[in-house]
């Protein structure tokens, strides 16, 4: 167009960024690539390959080979040896790595931007703006972790050779977040990309090999589903850590339950955008901009379900659509596109189904007239109004730039709507009033808030979510533990012990003559309940029977989930009174401490001072986790961000706990304090052998002020109530001290809830962090 | 430019002025990635830059100024671009001229003779610029007086004090008399943003000159230690879209200070049409205040035309 008529249109005209060096690599490499196993590029035995293209044009770039069996056996072995090396080698060798590597992305920043935009079909300017700076950050960032790993994390080393899989909407990125802190922590590594952009993976593998890391230490095998799974199943893998969807998250959890082995899932999200009345409205839909329309949705904390506030619905819309009218959609490759390319036609199809699924169920569908290329993979940005929580697409993650919008009246409810999801990865909310913001902020249950602002990221705050977004952190301090594990206890973590067999009824109740017959009951809601079934069971010791307990059923489960669910105020009752409490319990405790220890003497046999000192450590133990209460401190992140960003560490909200049968009233009380002292609501199966110490404690609950519902206590047959408790979709994490961990785990998947397999000898820091999760609030500020 | 587009202004209405929000990160994060978002390049690059010179209020506000200087920017402003330039571009010579000179009161006259019988406005700072501290009677004898001398478009300072102190009642009277002083010629307020307590300020100021009747608010007087910043403009565009919006009136919008860079200049049009559309891109709702702003645009536009890297000594001077 000639410039006299620009000048009367004043157009905005391509701005288009140069393939050439990119053009160049893949020439040189492909065009069929192979995979790096041992820092050698390999291709697969079978001759297997699949191809991979570019979505924003459909041309072909190459062909990607499909990992065997073979393959990643040989990845697996690679990594194995290289352990012992790696994971020995200093920290600060760790760090020159990481730090080389960062380095050599920052110097390949371009290339690795235009290969991530011809593979995947994101804008150049977001994979030159965000992707590859976060990247280059997050290697840095963890260089440090190398460096410090011994100072800042004694008694811990490497968990082992992980095995990773990753996502194709942030291809180089999440390999980034998966790799870095392993490296770290001196894991070594097997890395699947996905198998949609597998390409700039191929090139971070030259990276490595350009800086001279030790073969073996990274291992990148490209493939589809059948190699990921090849991986997360592989015996010799002592981690797995998966992002993706849910339903593949559920597939791997199943898969590695009962195994052994480490997991970290980051799943799916429907992350609430809130905006209130008194918000800076434009910049709020600017964010929106960026909360939907960044990487044309396809981000698992895409700020996807819209919440106005109804005083301001109207105004909000009209600008919105507007707004929405003047993105560009086109050639990624332009650097003033505001969308490109979604991924594949298979995802732009899904995108279109729920979208007409949307319509169907009564939905108002509306999309700006932007004009879309007419070669390649596009989807207009979209937004839905006239929906409600009912309507499929505010409850499914769509995965693409789709918007569904709906009001509410006053905080309360913005709070209730926000929380209405299976899952918690995100959430976005506007107010200029620093009340408002902080308390919804507060209140939503997911590990990212971000306060006017969306979609921030730093290699120093872990990411993750709550619920059905799966478990674990990267990033951060928080996002370390994932790749390590405490070195003194590996042995007694395989020590469980577990629950012993249902004992005869046969023998007659040897009840003492001078006292009263006690009935334990289940403990629920506060009050001392009757078994559902009406049936009892009688607790035996060496010398015959020693009383007698409820035997729980799933009814009982139902009903203690109910009533610890209602507890949810115990979250925020402040540490103080929670401490209070506790050390009240361990008073009342000891005063009846002879009695206890008589119990704990005729169900376990100790003699009369070993059963004083189990009673006497209860005591101390009550006043260790009281004493914690209030000093389990979250932190303050140090970002790239202007700003605070509030690393708060909060209860799970309701946690089952299995408890095993040694030391009945100690063991018990070890599992259950520490998660009520972070203000979790807890449903406690006390050992099913001796469980007379527990139920002996309602009178001492009682008495105690703990609020009802806050501890609740469920007796029986394990086998005939933990299935119901494990599957529970009320139940936000399990505690596994006695039993078969694979099947509370496999029952786990309903809800993705968190399952610990308890390590009595843990640290008591790792007690607490097994009773949290960390939730990131970013707060920026400015006037 | 007619004299029905003008602004009508409104009543003051301080309920909309007292429930303005606005977040400066949010803003300062839009602002930062405006100018990537928005890249123009090529021809498309060199359109826009000379569409930036329409738009230039060429300004010299200095102490040693002469009508000789003023002439000489006069002229300038009548012919910014060598004719061979525009003639390799195949646009008439009279395609290209800034919109205004911009000077203080006692060259009014003389920009006002030389610039006469062409498109170029003349432009005067006035009431008491750049600090406003005059009594108010001078300041509208001061404007009436340059609008005598030839003046079309008048620059005036807002009292900032009434802005700190959130008076925006004596805020809107104040802006109200100049208008009526102003006559025919156009008004434009500066609100000395660099010299307010916050953006929400800004905001609220640029809604109040609008009720008050602005032609154009205009972001600095390139006195004070911060000019005009992104974030500001956001804010400021944003008002206008919402006083738009509401009342059907089309206000301009002037950055002024520290743009030198063609560069800047073409942000600055990506941000009026991003946030305002292409309408608010045009001379009668957009000016850049700037002085060496045209100098680094007639290199970058030789540059786009030779291939090679232009030199000042080879541009008419001002």
């Amino acid at each position: 167009m000639a410039v006299k008529e620009i000048l009367e249109s004043l157009d905005w005209g391509p701005a288009p960024e140069s393939d050439k060096f990119a053009r160049e690599w893949l020439d040189q490499h492909g065009p069929s690539f192979g995979m790096y196993i041992n820092g050698k590029w390999v291709t697969p035995e079978s001759g297997e390959n699949f191809e991979s293209f570019n979505p924003a044009t459909g041309e072909l770039l190459g062909t990607i080979s499909q990992a065997g069996e073979s393959e990643v056996n040989s990845a697996v072995a690679a990594a194995r040896d290289a352990l012992p090396s790696w994971s020995s080698s200093p920290g600060h060798v760790r760090a020159r790595y990481l730090y080389a590597i960062a380095r050599q992305v920052q110097k390949h920043h371009r290339l690795l931007a235009v290969i991530e935009t011809l593979d995947n079909g994101k804008p150049i300017r977001e994979t030159r703006d965000a992707d590859v700076p976060l990247v280059a950050r997050h290697f840095y960032h963890h260089a440090g972790w190398a460096q410090l790993f011994d100072e800042t994390f004694p008694g811990f080393g490497p968990v082992g050779v992980c095995g990773q899989v990753i996502p194709w909407n942030f291809p180089l990125l999440m390999l980034a977040w998966k790799i870095a802190p392993a490296l770290a922590a001196g894991n070594t590594v097997v890395l699947k990309p996905a198998e949609f952009t597998s390409i700039s993976a191929l090139v971070f593998a030259e990276i490595c090999n350009s800086v001279g890391l030790p073969p073996g230490v990274v291992n990148i095998v490209t493939g589809d589903g059948k190699t990921g799974a090849l991986i997360t199943e592989h015996s010799d893998i002592d981690k797995v850590a998966f992002t993706g969807s849910t339903e593949v998250g559920r597939i791997i959890r199943k898969a590695t339950a009962g195994s052994g082995k480490g997991l970290t899932l980051e799943l799916g999200g429907k992350s609430p955008f809130i905006v209130f009345e008194d918000a800076d409205i434009d910049s709020a839909i600017e964010g929106l901009v960026n909360a939907i329309w960044f990487n044309q949705g396809q981000v698992c904390c895409a700020g996807s379900r819209l919440l106005v506030q109804e005083s301001i619905s109207e105004r909000f819309h009209e600008k919105l659509r507007s707004r929405m009218a003047k993105l560009r959609v086109g050639n990624p490759m332009n650097k003033a596109i505001d969308m490109g390319a979604i991924v594949d036609e298979s995802q732009r199809e899904t995108i279109e189904d729920l979208c007409k699924l949307g319509c169907d169920e009564g939905g108002d569908m509306w999309q700006p007239s932007t004009e879309l290329p007419e070669q390649g993979c596009f989807f207009p940005p979209t937004l839905f109004t006239n929906v409600s929580p009912s309507s499929t697409i505010v409850q499914e993650e769509v995965f693409g730039p789709v918007l569904v919008s709906l009001t509410f009246r006053n905080h309360k409810e913005a709070i209730s709507l926000a929380n209405n999801t299976r899952y918690g990865l995100a959430g976005s909310v506007w107010s200029q009033d620093i009340d408002t913001a902080l308390e919804v902020a507060r209140s939503i249950r997911a590990g990212a808030i971000w306060v006017n602002c969306t979609n921030q990221f730093d290699a120093n705050a872990g990411f993750g979510g709550y619920r059905e977004s799966g478990f674990g952190r990267e990033g951060g301090r928080e996002g370390m533990y994932a790749y390590m594990r405490p070195l003194s206890n590996e042995t007694n973590t395989e020590k469980m012990v577990d629950s012993g067999e249902q004992k005869s009824i046969s023998n007659p109740p040897t009840n003492d003559a001078e006292t009263v017959d006690r009935t334990a009951k289940m403990y629920i809601g506060g009050k001392q309940k009757r078994p559902d079934g009406g049936y009892t069971m009688d607790v035996t010791g060496p010398s015959g029977t020693v009383g007698q307990v409820g035997r729980g059923n799933r009814k009982d489960i139902r009903d203690a989930v109910e009533a610890a669910s209602g507890a949810t105020k115990w979250a925020t009752t402040n540490a103080h009174t929670r401490s209070q409490i506790l050390y009240y319990i361990a008073e009342n405790l000891e005063q009846r401490s002879a009695e206890f220890a008589r119990r704990i003497s005729a169900m376990t046999g100790l003699n009369t001072d070993d059963a004083e000192s189990e009673v006497a450590d209860a005591v101390s133990e009550w006043f260790r986790w009281a004493a914690w209460a209030d000093k389990y401190d979250g932190a303050v992140h140090e970002t790239t961000m202007h700003g605070l960003v509030l690393a708060l560490n909060e209860p799970l909200g309701v946690v089952g706990v299995i408890c095993g049968d040694e030391r009945p009233l100690c063991g018990f009380t070890r599992l259950v304090a520490p998660l009520i002292a972070m203000g979790n609501s807890v449903i406690a199966v006390p050992s099913q052998s001796n469980p007379l110490a527990a139920t002996d404690l309602y009178q001492v609950l009682e008495t105690s002020d703990l609020p009802d519902g806050v501890l609740n206590i469920v007796t029986g047959i394990h086998s005939e109530f933990v299935p119901a408790l494990s599957a529970h979709d009320g139940v936000d994490s399990m505690w596994v001290g006695a039993g078969d961990v694979d099947e509370v785990q496999i029952a786990s998947v309903s809800n993705m809830k968190r399952v610990w397999k308890v390590n009595m000898d843990a640290s008591g820091e790792e007690f607490l962090r097994q009773s949290t999760h960390v939730k990131n609030i970013w707060l920026p500020h400015g006037v | 430019m007619a004299a029905e587009s003008r602004n009508r202004g409104t009543t003051l209405d301080l309920e909309l002025i007292n429930s303005i929000h606005i977040n400066r990160s949010a803003l300062e994060r839009r602002a930062g990635s405006l100018p990537k978002r928005r890249a123009v390049k090529s021809d498309w690059q060199v359109a826009w830059m000379l569409h930036a010179i329409r738009c230039i209020d060429l300004t010299t506000l200095a102490g040693d100024d002469t009508p000789g200087r003023v002439l000489r920017i006069s002229q300038k402003a009548i012919r910014p671009i060598r004719s061979d330039l525009l003639s390799a571009l195949d646009l008439d010579v009279d395609t290209i001229h800034c919109a205004s000179v911009c000077v203080y009161h006692n060259m009014v006259e003389t920009v006002a003779k030389s610039v006469q019988g062409s498109p170029v406005g003349t432009c005067a700072v006035s009431t008491g610029f750049p600090a406003g501290h005059i009594p108010h009677h001078q300041k509208l004898e001061q404007i009436e007086a340059s609008v005598a001398d030839g003046a079309t478009e008048i620059d005036i300072v807002v009292s900032r004090s009434n802005v700190l102190r959130n008076d925006w009642q004596a805020l809107y009277d104040e802006v109200k008399d100049f208008r009526q002083s102003c006559g025919d010629a156009h008004l434009k307020t500066i609100l000395a943003t660099g010299e307010l307590a916050s953006l929400k300020q800004v905001a609220q100021a640029s809604q109040v000159c609008m009720m008050a009747g602005a032609d154009f608010i205009k972001t600095s007087t390139g006195k004070e230690s911060v000019n005009a910043t992104l974030p500001v403009g956001l804010v400021m565009a944003r008002a206008i879209r919402d006083f738009y919006e509401r009342t059907g009136n089309k206000v301009g919008f002037k950055p002024a200070g520290g743009i030198a860079k063609a560069k800047d200049a073409v942000t600055w049009l990506a941000m009026m049409k991003e946030e305002l559309g292409e309408e608010w891109m045009r001379p009668n709702l957009f000016r850049i205040g700037a002085s060496s702003l045209l100098g680094d645009i007639e290199r970058q536009l030789e540059f786009h035309l030779s291939g090679h890297y232009s030199a000042a000594n080879r541009h008419p001077m001002a």
